[in-house]
């Protein structure tokens, strides 16, 4: 039987189990929106393009599945771009199926045209444009395959409208043949021996974890190599749900803004154990002194990602979780004890704290550590980007599998709200809690719509301080608290933006309100914004300043 | 230490292929000399050879980095094992019925070919190493070289050692899952 281009698509869909699509329909997009219409796939639509990438990027992080985007031509793909980038920095799997003009006029700037695959070349993974009906099925087919092996990432498929429209043959292949593509899953057996014999001799081992830990699903892995071994684990941003947050061995988060135990760990380490991690300069602070005193092994399912940036003495290529199943068998209990003494002696020294006086202004680290305590530790949390993001990665203990979705690499404000969305579609019985800033809120707050439209009742919690906080930040401590374009001056009152857009708007504005808010909040069967008024000029410390050794943080606020 | 390295890249013909190739390059900051790609015995795939300047650890992370690339098929740094290299340069030269001769004398030495008279000028052809094209431009330029096309390199191993058959990619070409 012969069918369009269109249906092509959702029959593709169908095949990889895809039930939800997040999109935005327009006029290149006609044709597949029409099969839409009566298919047995769930759309959520956005207000934006840039919503709707991002809600498939939260999808994709909370659930391990492929985020699957649609978007019309032009300004519906370029929309996407900032959600596409955002996905590849962190090596997030989405497939953006975007219209494109009729074959016959691409190339003659016809309306609503753009040349996405060129413009997203250097931010997917992989892309096509589709000239050949006959090339759709084995298209769809290999974008997935991609997304969703080897080192994860964004895959997009221009469709032109009159391969939209086209009717032929549907033969879905069963594989694909990709003879420049073959990611290497088994770790070097001699190079696992050795990055074992590497452990047993070490005194002060430390486990640098990053996304690659959460991608691979190795989180049981981490747990058990760390527990065999007595090593302590250090996290990064995107590794903070690979390691459980109270864990003893667990150091919290390590670079810019990190603990300073997790620092000096590192810069008083024997040997660091990377794993899925990169290196990335939050991370690392100035390069030539991190680790300064350690033997690395590095494992990355990545061979682009070793050697990057640092010398690496065992490189190890390979999926992480099957290279950590080898590594277990082979290590044996490690003498650490003086080791996590001595780092028990920095914790002590330097603990993450705040003062929050009763009668005083709300600190923001107060709000987020209590909604830590209110819901246990267990809700799914997306952030935004800016300071509440890292007093989350600070004052949030993670301790579920994919709980988190932030954006690590490309730092993007506007993120996090809709990724709440993507969340809590994608895990429908879940408490999500969306921890945003209220400038960043501000980037995507027209997904107000999509929430309430939807009915999904993700808790927003606006960290509320009248500032771009982390620009403020900046400028107070290097550009001689300058303030420039910082101020956010009040504007707009969101419990009535919540109130104009349907949803349960509630407020904040003493200490002593902070928790019977979240409980409110949580009891609510629907979503819930709540502005929470906090202190202007609070600073996120410790902090290492940009190119310092990671061992120079500044402490503040003890 | 910074030296020039002769890379030979092949690809999957399929659009575009030079674009993710050049693309990648110059966004990563790697410093590129010259690049020439074209058409193989196999009409599936296009070689791309590249040369380029780098120290080792940038090396690798050119090749490593090409490697990620889905159309990219096998990548061989020709520097490292004996190759012929090759590139090819057109010149033309400011020259009258004066000293004609006297730049044809040259153009024998260096076993390059006229291939143009006009009243003012010729066009020479060469192929050769760098050393070579250099001396010759050298000498040229007292004349006045009034323009230049060059092919950028490309090379093959010598022997009978070829890309395809010591490397995997056909092998690899059948399935991948």
């Amino acid at each position: 039987m012969k069918i369009n281009g269109a249906q092509m698509v959702i029959e593709a869909l169908k095949k990889e189990q895809v039930d939800t699509v997040f999109g935005y329909p327009g006029g290149a997009v006609l044709n597949l929106y029409d099969q839409l219409y009566d298919a047995d796939i769930r759309h959520i639509m956005s207000r934006h393009e840039q919503g709707a990438v991002h809600a498939a990027d939260g999808y994709a992080r909370a659930t391990g599945r492929p985020g699957v985007v649609f978007a019309t031509s032009g300004p519906g793909a370029t929309n996407l771009v900032t959600g596409i980038a955002t996905a590849h920095m962190d090596s997030v799997p989405l497939v953006i199926f975007t219209g494109q003009v009729a074959i016959p006029h691409i190339g003659t700037d016809g309306f609503q045209e753009a040349d996405i695959t060129g413009i997203t070349l250097p931010v997917t993974k992989h892309n096509y444009l589709v000239t050949d009906l006959a090339d759709l099925p084995g298209t769809i087919r290999e974008a997935f395959y991609l997304a969703t092996t080897g080192r994860f990432g964004p895959v997009l498929i221009d469709l032109p409208k009159d391969i939209q429209a086209a009717t032929g043959e549907f033969r879905y292949p069963k594989t694909v043949s990709l003879p420049g593509y073959n990611p290497v899953y088994q770790g070097h057996p001699g190079q696992i021996a050795r990055a074992a014999k590497a452990i047993a001799q070490s005194k002060k081992p430390v486990i640098y974890a990053g996304g690659g830990v959460v991608w691979s699903g190795a989180e049981q892995e981490l747990l058990m190599l760390a527990e065999k071994t007595g090593i302590p684990v250090a996290t990064t941003l995107m590794g903070l749900t690979g390691f459980p947050g109270t864990h003893p061995l667990s150091l919290g988060m390590l670079g810019m803004h990190g603990t300073y135990w997790a620092n000096m760990a590192i810069c008083e380490a024997d040997l660091i154990l990377a794993v899925g991690a990169r290196f990335d300069d939050r991370v690392t602070g100035k390069l030539s002194n991190f680790a300064a005193l350690a033997k690395i092994i590095h494992i990355d399912i990545d061979p682009a990602e070793i050697g990057k940036l640092v010398d690496v003495s065992i490189p190890i290529v390979g999926d992480v979780r099957r290279v950590l199943a080898e590594l277990i068998k082979k290590t044996e209990p490690c003498h650490t004890s003086h080791w996590l003494d001595r780092i028990n002696e920095w914790r002590a020294e330097a603990p993450l704290c705040y003062h929050q006086e009763e009668d005083g202004e709300i600190c923001p680290q107060f709000v987020i550590e209590q909604i830590y305590r209110e819901t246990g530790g267990s809700a799914l949390i997306s952030t935004e980007v800016g300071q509440h993001q890292m007093w989350t990665a600070q004052y949030y203990r993670f301790t579920r599998p994919r709980s988190l979705a932030s954006s690590g690499g490309l730092g993007t404000m506007g993120y996090g709200f809709p990724a709440s969305i993507g969340m809590q579609v994608g895990r429908p019985g879940e408490l999500v809690f969306c921890i945003a800033g209220d400038g960043s809120f501000q980037m995507n707050i027209q997904e107000m719509a999509t929430l309430s439209t939807y009915n999904l009742p993700v808790k927003v919690a606006v960290i509320n301080n009248q500032y771009l906080g982390m620009v403020r930040q900046w400028q107070e401590m290097f550009f001689r608290r300058r303030y420039s374009s910082v101020d956010l001056k009040q504007v707009p009152d969101f419990v009535k933006v919540a109130e104009a857009y349907g949803v349960l708007g509630l407020r904040a504005e003493k200490p002593s309100e902070v928790i019977p808010a979240i409980r409110r909040a949580i009891a609510e069967p629907g979503p819930v914004v709540i502005d929470f008024r906090v202190k202007a000029e609070e600073n996120v410390f410790p902090m290492v300043p940009p190119n310092s050794p990671i061992s120079e943080m500044v402490r503040g606020n003890g | 230490m910074k030296m020039r390295y002769v890379l030979a890249v092949l690809v999957e013909n399929k659009p575009g292929v030079l674009v993710r190739v050049a693309g990648l390059l110059s966004r990563r900051k790697f410093n590129i000399e010259s690049v020439a790609a074209g058409k193989t015995g196999d009409p599936g795939i296009t070689r791309i050879t590249i040369e380029v300047e780098a120290d080792e650890k940038t090396l690798e992370q050119v090749i490593k980095q090409l490697n990620k690339l889905v159309n990219v098929l096998k990548i061989s740094n020709l520097t490292s094992e004996p190759a012929v290299i090759r590139d090819l340069l057109l010149i033309k030269v400011r020259a009258d019925a004066s000293n004609r001769n006297e730049i044809s004398q040259i153009v024998e030495t260096f076993r390059a070919k006229t291939i143009d008279f006009s009243p003012q000028s010729m066009i020479i052809e060469v192929t050769g190493n760098e050393e070579k094209m250099e001396a010759l431009m050298l000498l040229l330029s007292g004349y006045g070289i009034l323009e230049i096309a060059r092919t950028g390199k490309v090379a093959l191993l010598r022997g009978s050692k070829t890309l395809i058959n010591n490397g995997e990619a056909r092998e690899n070409g059948k399935n991948v899952l």
